[in-house]
């Protein structure tokens, strides 16, 4: 029988392996919900603008994406951009890229079906108060549309914050590289994988958690 | 750019384009060594999909039940595989089972693999199959009951039947999403479509062709199977419910 | 046949039922009847143990219901019940709907089920959609299926627990013609309805509910004549009223 020992993991074990790439895989968390965020509504509202041009492009540019695999998306990129750019690019740069490029379909999808929840009187209002359509869709549509689809989004903020582990197909440094590392260099593989394991359980765990809570909230104030 | 497709005729030893395509004798191109890489990915997909409609079924079906104790365990299962990532998931099935449970050791990759994705897949199918009971009306469990049915004969005959014809589409999407995510297998050396991707770009440097090639892999193979479930969940409709026919 | 002595139930703080007694015969026909919320249906649900109780106790044909050493899916496939939303199940034809409790449930044969069925069938008036589905069946219709069904069972009595308060009103009779032609034929029926017309054409008894208790319990003559209680009477105009 195997004897685990985790005594290896000290503080400054962790700090030296895993704090670089725990704090990459939080940048990268948080640039591609941002980016994700802001682009995919762009996306659905093109989407949803009725006007085929608009409408034909960005349709295609969600259904590939969803329906490449992730780790392809990140071998893509990672050939793509040098070839596009001239210059190499580092797996870190060319992962915060990809993500926010990916994570831009997926949201745009909850975005499309937040905004198609609200109620049309909704927009003939703005209209009737004089709006234009960009001012309809920014101070009326949109507000609501996001805060019905926060526990979404944040769900498939989660979602990509476990995604992010792929970029190991392109050898980042995020914390299961750091973890990898440890693992490696101590000749300890299967504790640091535990922990490993544990780490993101206990992360994407009490955020779905805050999430299933922050849902109730919103369910009662509707 | 100039596209170079007669790379998937070279040898794989040699770099030498093969008259027909396909090897011979013991050598084999890259077009075949990508078929095979495709049976991979198909083979890894169909049978995780299986392990995830047996567990993800099993634990749905708990969650659903009068027994507290039931109801722990299926949420308990369905939070503890949703919330790893599935290459860590993958990784604890390849590094760290085999070595706490030395019966595994023996055990290929592949099927480590397979287990892998096909629990982390059975959370999220877990979650569909318990909103597919819980979305039928309180009833139709209290009808079976009270013509004499046993709780199991309800969700038999009963409850089961009519849940199960409700998440085909979702159950379609997650089903197309384990084709996506048997990618990650590449991670453990299993020779599929990402690997072949990989060490295919390495040794031709024909990027481009070769990804090209495997993505269209992948979309063709998710589109059969939508295509597959589709066909299936026309044929069970329900007649005089609605989407069902008349 | 039904007894039904000293039940109280609570759903967690909130008391359901407090301290229900009554006893239904053999042969009879009883009518429950009150306010939405006041436990009617919670109080038939007991009867064959779809809900459970924390006080009291329910005898049905000797056997104790909330006893835990009762084989409750035994004693239900003789205790036949109606629901409010019909309940068929929608997968099956309404043929297969007739079968599936008397073949899994039963042990009957396939075509000695399907005999018994399409005799019920024919009974309500319905044979000729023997092979349609309930969603095309009109709620009149469904509920006449639901009725067969758990006479396909050959019941020792039935629970209707609002039969007619799904319906739209032209179909209500169609319904209540079926249940009127039941009692007179002597099953023993514990039927939760506001239909005051029934109730007077075939009940013996006649239960009155409110906040979880029973207010009234009286034989039908009485209840019709002289109701003691104030929100009887209330009841009574209201419902007769309109």
């Amino acid at each position: 029988m195997l004897n685990l020992d985790f005594g290896f993991l000290t503080a400054e074990v962790l700090s030296a392996y895993v704090l670089k790439g725990f704090l990459f895989s939080v940048q990268l968390t948080f640039v591609a919900m941002l980016g994700g965020i802001v682009l995919g509504t762009l996306l659905a509202l093109m989407r949803l603008s009725g006007h085929a041009w608009l409408m034909m492009p960005a349709a295609a540019y969600v259904n590939t994406m969803r329906s490449i695999p992730l780790v392809m998306v990140i071998l893509w990129f990672f050939l793509l951009i040098p070839l596009l750019t001239g210059r190499p690019l580092g797996a870190e740069m060319s992962a915060l890229i990809t993500f926010t490029l990916f994570e831009a379909a997926y949201y745009s999808e909850i975005m499309r079906a937040g905004i198609q929840s609200i109620p049309r009187g909704q927009i003939a209002a703005g209209y009737a108060l004089g709006m234009t359509y960009a001012q309809t869709m920014r101070l009326v549509v949109l507000p609501q549309a996001f805060r019905n689809m926060l526990p979404v989004l944040l769900t498939q903020t989660i979602i990509l914050f476990q995604d992010t582990s792929l970029v190991y197909a392109i050898g980042a440094y995020d914390l299961l590289k750091g973890f990898e590392l440890v693992g490696k260099n101590f000749n300890r593989p299967v504790e640091t994988y535990l922990v490993a394991a544990l780490i993101y359980f206990v992360i994407s765990f009490s955020l779905s958690t805050l999430v299933k809570r922050l849902q109730a909230r919103i369910s009662i104030i509707r | 750019m100039n596209w170079d497709w007669q790379v998937f005729c070279k040898n794989t030893l040699d770099g030498e384009i093969m008259p027909r395509c396909f090897g011979s004798g013991g050598e084999i191109t890259y077009l075949d060594w990508l078929l095979s890489a495709w049976g991979w990915t198909l083979s890894v997909s169909l049978l995780a999909l299986l392990v995830a409609l047996l567990f993800g079924s099993l634990m749905g079906i708990l969650r659903t039940t009068p027994h507290r104790g039931l109801v722990f365990l299926g949420t308990a299962w369905t939070e503890l595989f949703r919330n790893i990532p599935l290459l860590v998931q993958i990784f604890l099935w390849y590094h760290v089972l085999p070595a706490l449970v030395p019966p595994l050791r023996g055990v290929p990759s592949f099927l480590l693999v397979v287990m892998g994705l096909g629990l982390f897949t059975s959370a999220r199918i877990s979650e569909q199959v318990r909103a597919g009971i819980q979305s039928l009306p309180r009833g139709q469990r209290m009808a079976g009951l009270a013509l004499g049915f046993t709780l199991p004969q309800t969700y038999r005959y009963v409850l089961l039947p009519v849940a199960f014809r409700i998440i085909i589409p979702p159950l379609t999407s997650e089903s197309m999403n384990i084709i996506k995510n048997s990618s990650v297998a590449f991670a453990v050396s299993i020779s599929e479509l990402t690997m072949f991707a990989l060490q295919a770009q390495e040794e031709t440097a024909r990027g481009i062709e070769i990804y090209l090639a495997v993505t269209a892999l992948y979309f063709i193979s998710a589109f059969a199977l939508n295509r597959l479930l589709h066909a299936i969940e026309v044929r069970v409709q329900i007649p005089g419910v609605i989407g069902g026919s008349r | 046949m039904i007894e039904i002595r000293n039940v109280s139930k609570w759903y967690g703080q909130f008391q359901v039922l407090t301290d229900c007694s009554t006893k239904i015969e053999k042969g009879e026909v009883v009518v429950v009847c009150g306010p939405s919320g006041s436990g009617k249906s919670t109080l038939i649900k007991c009867v064959n143990g779809l809900e459970s109780f924390q006080q009291g106790e329910v005898i049905v044909n000797g056997i104790s219901v909330g006893d835990a050493k009762t084989n409750l899916p035994k004693l239900r496939a003789h205790v036949g019940m109606v629901f409010q939303h019909f309940e068929l199940f929608p997968h099956l034809t309404i043929t297969e709907n007739l079968e599936i409790g008397q073949v899994k449930v039963l042990g009957r044969s396939r075509d000695e089920a399907r005999e018994r069925g399409l005799k019920l069938l024919d009974r309500v008036g319905l044979r000729s959609q023997a092979d349609k589905y309930p969603g095309q069946l009109s709620g009149g219709q469904q509920q006449r299926v639901a009725i067969a069904r758990a006479l396909a069972m050959d019941p020792i009595c039935m629970l209707f627990d609002e039969p007619t308060s799904a319906l739209d009103p032209e179909m209500i009779n169609e319904v209540l013609d079926v249940m009127v032609e039941l009692a007179t034929e002597g099953m023993t029926m514990m039927v939760v309805t506001h239909e005051m017309g029934f109730a007077r054409k075939v009940a013996h008894r006649v239960i009155f509910m409110d906040q979880g208790r029973i207010i009234e319990d009286a034989a039908k003559e009485d209840f019709f004549g002289t109701p003691r209680s104030e929100r009887a009477q209330l009841f009574l105009s209201k419902i007769l009223g309109h």
